[in-house]
């Protein structure tokens, strides 16, 4: 008989085995320093770049008048941020709360199946940006229509992810709940949701990085509020400084809302983040 | 007849090999002239042919052959998970027309819960089943004590090495006290060491809880090292070659894979399910 502790032991040891010879503090050093290092580097081309040529400001400004804009502007880019954020969140909860059910009903019937799934498709394929001034013509320039391509494009992934997670069951699993005659709540609670979490999550973390996209699309089009429509306005008035630093808010924007829902799954799926 | 001199050792095999006390053998799973048939793209391949088995209550019994057998077969159609295209089974003298909840189950593969601890694996049965939560508990710590998983249960599947998780999947498997336990080779994605080991771990347990097993391996010796019964089957269609008693005394030992008795079981088995 073998001993447990040892076992456990002797797999511990071929998990670490392959990159044991690799210090691992210097490989996030390398990991966080590099891009650093890069990006630093290309600031400073763009900066000396733009002083040589005597590029003005409205066409492309330094990475340091940049800098300025963000000082003279941080209250107009906060309220026009958190217009964005809004919107942005708005509608990604909304594809998840409409997406997910979709997803559950169109797996449990092979007829909303054949029917949905075309029509998904379809609307998939529609241009958003094609979409979005037909919205701000039926629905005006609020917030509503914004919210309603950000859960357009996000819709889409989230469907398609949570659907094909709640077939991904091992065919072994089922046959062991389904020989307990599991009635299909149970099936359902204890098997089918939470092995398609994971998928779930990878679907949320696509559809994250389009809803911000989305916002600005529809703000794009048509609207009075909002980082899409600060860029339109200030490049429309030479502000070119202003706008880039709206870029980078809704930049930056997109990146913390991606790892924010990498947070939340790390919390929810840990058996499937885990490295 | 093959199918009939698979019969007539079920009739004529007393309780020479078993070493049960004056327990006189009682039949668990009658097969009475099982077909299996699948529609395919050419058209109907015969799984398996007219089987005809009686599994006695309490005994060790493997079902081998190469693959196309209809080993596995046959054991899903004991879980009646599938149905028989002719032929029935019944189960404690009743008619197995749906799943039993007196069965339960090892696959190949452990297929574990990776979001649920060892001990709330081995619960999911007893919680579909509505059973009584701190008896199943309760039962459900003494396998995994007798599995040599104590001290593991609070453990995630992922940290577990592929042993460990199969003597989980084990105890999964008996946790709703079922008098028939089902195994899919279940110890075939193992190594040899880890393989030979837990063979002799499900001795142990079914020495301490008595149930039918029936065992599906293409492993020669390690069906005649476990069992009271080893049946024969050969391919094409799928059908039973000869049922066999083992005269191995037990406890088993591996080193009575070395006895004559052994070498002559093996010789026997494989020219059986050789035969084509």
């Amino acid at each position: 008989m073998t001993d447990p502790s040892s076992a456990s032991l002797s797999s511990a040891e071929t998990d670490d085995g392959a990159e044991a010879w690799v210090d691992p503090e210097r490989v996030s050093l390398k990991n966080v320093l590099l891009p650093l290092l890069t990006f630093s580097v290309l600031l400073l081309i763009w900066e000396a770049a733009v002083w040589q040529a005597r590029i003005p400001a409205w066409l492309l400004p330094a990475p340091t008048v940049i800098g300025e804009a963000f000082a003279d502007w941080w209250r107009e880019l906060l309220t026009h941020s958190l217009v964005t954020l809004y919107e942005t969140l708005a509608g990604f909860a909304l594809s998840i709360a409409l997406g997910v059910p979709l997803a559950v009903a169109v797996v449990y019937s092979p007829v909303l199946q054949k029917t949905i799934y075309p029509i998904l498709l379809a609307l998939q394929s529609v241009p958003k940006v094609a979409i979005a001034p037909l919205l701000a013509l039926w629905i005006g320039f609020g917030a509503m229509p914004k919210i309603i391509v950000v859960f357009l494009v996000c819709f889409f992934p989230i469907v398609v992810s949570t659907a094909t997670g709640l077939t991904a069951v091992p065919p072994a699993l089922m046959d062991l709940i389904r020989s307990l005659s599991a009635s299909p709540y149970q099936t359902f609670v204890k098997a089918r949701f939470p092995t398609a979490m994971p998928h779930i999550f990878v679907g949320l973390k696509i559809a994250i990085t389009f809803a911000v996209i989305g916002a600005v699309i529809g703000e794009f089009v048509g609207s009075e509020s909002g980082l899409g429509y600060l860029i339109l306005v200030s490049s429309s008035q030479s502000r070119t400084p202003l706008a880039f630093a709206a870029l980078v808010v809704l930049t930056l924007m997109s990146i913390v809302l991606y790892y924010a829902v990498e947070y939340i799954e790390r919390l929810m799926v840990p058996w499937a983040t885990k490295t | 007849m093959l199918a009939s001199s698979s019969l007539e050792v079920v009739t004529t095999a007393g309780s020479i090999d078993r070493p049960k006390a004056g327990a006189r053998a009682v039949t668990k799973i009658q097969i009475f002239d099982l077909y299996k048939t699948y529609a395919t793209r050419t058209g109907r391949t015969t799984a398996l042919q007219k089987v005809d088995l009686d599994i006695r209550e309490n005994e060790f019994i493997a079902l081998v052959g190469p693959s196309g057998c209809g080993k596995s077969t046959l054991l899903k159609l004991i879980t009646a998970l599938i149905k028989p295209s002719r032929g029935k089974i019944l189960l404690g003298g009743t008619l197995l027309d749906k799943p039993s909840r007196e069965v339960g189950i090892v696959f190949q593969q452990p297929v574990l819960m990776p979001w649920r601890g060892v001990l709330d694996n081995v619960l999911l049965p007893a919680e579909i089943l509505g059973l009584d939560m701190t008896e199943a508990k309760a039962r459900a710590r003494e396998l995994l004590e007798l599995v040599g998983l104590g001290g593991f249960e609070d453990r995630y599947p992922g940290e577990l090495s592929g042993g460990m998780q199969q003597r989980a999947a084990i105890c999964r498997g008996l946790v709703h006290n079922p008098s028939v336990l089902l195994m899919d080779e279940p110890f075939a994605a193992l190594d040899a060491m880890t393989r030979e080991d837990l063979g002799f771990e499900l001795l142990r347990i079914w020495e301490r809880h008595r149930k039918t097993v029936v065992f599906v391996t293409h492993n020669i010796s390690e069906a005649i090292l476990l069992s009271d019964r080893v049946v024969a089957m050969s391919p094409r269609p799928g059908r039973i070659e000869k049922v066999i008693d083992i005269v191995l005394p037990r406890p088993r030992t591996l080193d009575m894979q070395f006895s004559p008795e052994f070498k002559a079981h093996s010789d026997e088995i494989r020219a059986l399910i050789r035969r084509t």
